[in-house]
């Protein structure tokens, strides 16, 4: 077996560990569901808009917030349960290891990200006219954001607590700057300035481009500005990580 | 020559020995000695500051990912998945090792028999107790039938039983696959029974690396004499000069006296004894223990009072 293939085995029995030991669960899912749906509530409240317009956002959001929710929180939990040691000491290597991190989060925002998708769909006027760019959005956008979430558990400490501070600090100012609700031309020009920085912008953009609205960038660039997010947070992840895995032990 | 600095502090310092295929190496030394960050650095866990380990003769800082494919770990401290069962847990790192399916399944119900842990399989990690967790963390690493298991105080807190059982089965892997074995422990007769060469580390730097049996050689002033008294309230420099001499340690009833001629000092005292009319329970002359070894390398206390023992 060729070293790729052998560590791209590991990096999906990692994924499936992450999928048992962390995700499927009953709290877990039900931050990643309720989470972005009091976000919405909280946005469409003062806002008249139909609720069709803002399928899109609240698509991309929950992909967003379930993508990137447990990926900073997985090496403290290992740290703090003392099973990171064996992992890091095991043949699969730190890149296959954050690899499945980063598998795990997409799957799971993926398949939740179907559910706000299915409920714009049935429940209001929304409609998916581009299967591509939403397939797209969807894909690439959880596998940026579960990069970013790996490369947020990077600090060395067995406290998830401080983690999920600095997740936080560097996720929520991001809806605000990505045109999540509100469609990136119409933004203040800070916000078209800030926007290019943030993954979530380029996700919004394909996953509005599929509800069939209009595009702020082509798809060609949203596709390779994921691709560059994914492959910066993940050899940014790798570095960070190989830097402090000894020293929150 | 492997070297580890955290800060200023040299963890372990300039450190170098070879351990051959099919050798249990016991590596002792007291709290903070450099043990863990040896055994870390061996498993490609923490980086050398200089020098390079060669595991199975692959250097693990250019391939861990070979080199470890060779190794199975129990780390100290180390956890099971408390929300994985038992099996999930075996199964885990049966496939991270990329055992086959059949064999992997094979394997995990033999060594989970062996461990005793076979009506556990179907148990979350988190219900189980020290002595199992222990276990199941050794039946983890065996599970990939590796060619070198590192073990780091794998017996440290156990109960008697889950100890022995930890003991024999890996005697029995080092003798019927040929296992080497890495050990690093605070226990002494453990490292006695189990090891064929053992190394002692102090304050990051090799001390001594030996046979036990040569070893204890080494410290022939601290062979003794235990002497047990069916009543003894009394002083045992009393009872001959040659005591008033010995370092002596008190014990119900009796006492130990250590001496570089055990022989004639236990006839000393049965003489003495028998005139005093004292009943003698037992009386017997003792080895020096690995324990002592230590000590004596690892305490200037202790080997101060070896030298002057011997002088």
């Amino acid at each position: 077996m060729s070293e790729f293939l052998w560590q791209a085995r590991a990096a999906l029995v990692v994924a499936k560990k992450n999928a048992m030991v962390y995700y499927l669960k009953p709290p877990v899912f039900t931050f990643g569901i309720i989470f972005p749906l009091f976000f919405y509530l909280a946005f469409a409240a003062g806002h008249a808009a139909p609720p069709e317009t803002m399928a899109p956002g609240i698509v991309a959001m929950a992909l967003f917030f379930t993508a990137s929710a447990v990926g900073p929180l997985v090496t403290p939990w290992e740290r703090q349960a003392k099973t990171y040691e064996r992992l890091i000491t095991s043949p699969a290597s730190l890149i296959a290891i954050l690899s499945g991190d980063v598998l795990a989060g997409t799957g799971f925002g993926s398949l939740l990200a179907l559910l706000p998708l299915a409920l714009a769909t049935l429940a209001t006027a929304a409609s998916v006219v581009a299967i591509a760019p939403l397939a797209l959005g969807i894909v690439l956008g959880a596998l940026s954001f579960a990069a970013l979430g790996v490369l947020l558990a990077a600090p060395a400490t067995q406290g998830p607590s401080q983690v999920m501070m600095l997740s936080n600090l560097v996720r929520l100012p991001l809806i605000f700057v990505s045109g999540v609700f509100i469609p990136l031309a119409q933004m203040p020009e800070w916000g078209r300035w800030l926007a290019p920085f943030s993954p979530l912008s380029y996700c919004a953009d394909l996953i509005r481009a599929g509800f069939g609205e209009g595009h702020y960038w082509s798809t060609l660039t949203d596709v390779l500005a994921l691709c560059a997010f994914i492959m910066g947070f993940m050899l940014l992840a790798a570095r960070w990580h190989r830097r402090t895995r000894d020293r929150a032990v | 020559m492997l070297t580890r600095a955290f800060g200023e502090r040299l963890a372990v310092n300039a450190v170098s020995f070879e351990v051959a295929a099919g050798e249990v190496f016991g590596f002792l030394g007291p709290n903070g000695a450099g043990k863990s960050t040896t055994a870390r650095m061996l498993t490609g866990f923490i980086s050398p500051t200089s020098g390079r380990a060669l595991i199975a003769g692959i250097d693990m800082a250019k391939q861990p990912s070979s080199a470890r494919r060779h190794i199975g770990v129990v780390p100290e401290e180390a956890n099971v998945y408390a929300d994985l069962s038992v099996w999930a847990n075996v199964m885990l790192m049966a496939e991270l090792h990329a055992v086959p399916r059949a064999r992997r399944i094979e394997r995990a119900t033999r060594l989970l028999e062996r461990f005793d842990l076979a009506g556990r399989a179907t148990q979350k990690g988190a219900q189980l107790s020290k002595g199992l967790r222990q276990r199941l963390m050794l039946c983890m690493a065996l599970v990939s039938e590796p060619q070198i298991l590192f073990l780091d105080e794998p017996t440290s807190g156990l109960d008697v039983a889950s100890a022995r059982l930890i003991r024999d089965i890996v005697g029995e892997q080092n003798r019927t696959r040929g296992m080497t074995v890495f050990l690093t422990t605070h226990n002494m007769d453990e490292a006695d029974q189990l090891c064929h060469r053992v190394a002692i580390i102090d304050k990051g730097r090799l001390a001594a690396i030996d046979r036990p049996d040569a070893l204890r050689r080494r410290v022939d002033s601290r062979r003794s004499v235990e002497a047990r008294f069916a009543q003894f309230a009394g002083e045992p420099a009393g009872l001959t000069p040659e005591l008033a001499r010995a370092e002596v340690t008190l014990l119900p009833n009796g006492f130990r006296a250590y001496t570089a001629q055990p022989g004639a000092l236990a006839q000393a005292i049965a003489v003495r004894a028998a005139a005093l009319g004292l009943r003698i329970e037992s009386i017997s002359t003792l080895a020096p223990t690995l324990e002592d070894v230590f000590l004596s390398i690892t305490s200037p206390a202790a080997a101060t009072r070896c030298e002057e023992t011997a002088a």
